[in-house]
């Protein structure tokens, strides 16, 4: 998946697994979300969640850090030099949803799904491209899905 | 503690402001999201993003911790299913000091749970120039306030 034009609707691509830890889950707790049951085993234990868990922004970030390094791999299999250039940013995402809490020594494995793509009028160089996104532990279960939007580079003309 | 019923419709308040460093831009891109725009300050300037600019995911991060200290730490939440939407409408730059405004859209009672209620909230992020970089809607779960027992001793 290099340019817009090249983007297939439908194809399922594996992003690989993404190791939870009680290091990596304190750590981005103590940044961004620090709640009892992110940062502290005994106070996890006593909350709803019933253990250590990960903050679903964790959750969502690892998805991020997948994809990139997917594409670089796409990109440097493909011999280009300059990977990633085809993707721009993102207007932002709908639908997403924390289906499960991610414990301290889950695996998840994310995936992407492309549901559709659509012409820009307002930026003939880029197009629209919606993906459906999901996250299951290492017991099969969907703990993590959303609906993201990126804008992709088409093919440069000569 | 912060309960359900402290929710009101249409209640309004303001969280912040938070400034976002450069460091921490390249940190959490070189980390969760290192496209060159996140994590390349000269190699970002031939992007659309036309410069540096914080990770969409940071950018929801950073909300994440502005509503946790701005009132869910001293609140009795139960967590939240997930997020209607989030848009990400500017680029959030190096330096930026952002500020979060919660809205109290609609709340309701739990059907299945008479401990709980449910509280739909707007978001909306700004930066110094008063800018609106990125909304969430989403819902929260809260504990509903305990009920004194009248005539208890």
């Amino acid at each position: 998946m290099a340019w817009f034009e090249d983007v297939r609707i439908g194809e399922t691509i594996e992003l690989g697994t993404y190791a939870f830890t009680d290091e990596n889950i304190i750590a981005f707790a103590r940044r961004f979300d620090p709640q009892p049951f992110h940062m502290d085993r005994a106070a996890a234990k006593k909350s709803h969640f019933g253990d250590l868990c990960a903050s679903g922004w964790h959750t969502a970030a690892a998805w991020m850090k997948l994809r990139v390094a997917q594409l670089k791999v796409r990109e440097a299999d493909r011999g280009i030099n300059e990977p990633l250039e085809a993707f721009g940013p993102s207007p932002g995402f709908q639908d997403l949803k924390w289906l499960r809490p991610v414990y301290a020594g889950d695996v998840v494995r994310y995936t992407t799904r492309v549901t559709e793509k659509r012409e820009l009028r307002s930026r003939p160089k880029w197009g629209m491209v919606t993906s459906r996104n999901e996250g299951f532990n290492q017991k099969g279960e969907l703990v993590f899905a959303f609906t993201g939007h990126v804008f992709v580079r088409k093919r440069l003309s000569d | 503690m912060l309960y359900f019923e402290d929710f009101a419709p249409g209640a309004v308040a303001t969280h912040g402001p938070l400034t976002v460093t450069a460091e921490d831009i390249i940190a959490f891109a070189e980390e969760f999201d290192p496209q060159p725009f996140h994590v390349d300050a000269r190699a970002a300037e031939n992007t659309l993003l036309e410069g540096l600019a914080a990770s969409g995911w940071h950018t929801c991060s950073l909300m994440m911790r502005l509503i946790a200290e701005g009132f869910l730490l001293s609140s009795a939440s139960m967590g939240s299913p997930g997020i209607e939407e989030v848009k990400w409408l500017k680029p959030v730059r190096p330096n930026d000091r952002l500020t979060l405004t919660r809205t109290v859209v609609e709340s309701r009672p739990s059907k299945s749970r008479p401990d709980m209620g449910l509280v739909k909230f707007a978001f909306v992020l700004t930066n110094q120039a008063g800018e609106r970089v990125a909304t969430m809607d989403n819902l929260i779960m809260f504990g509903r306030r305990p009920t004194a027992v009248i005539g208890a001793v």
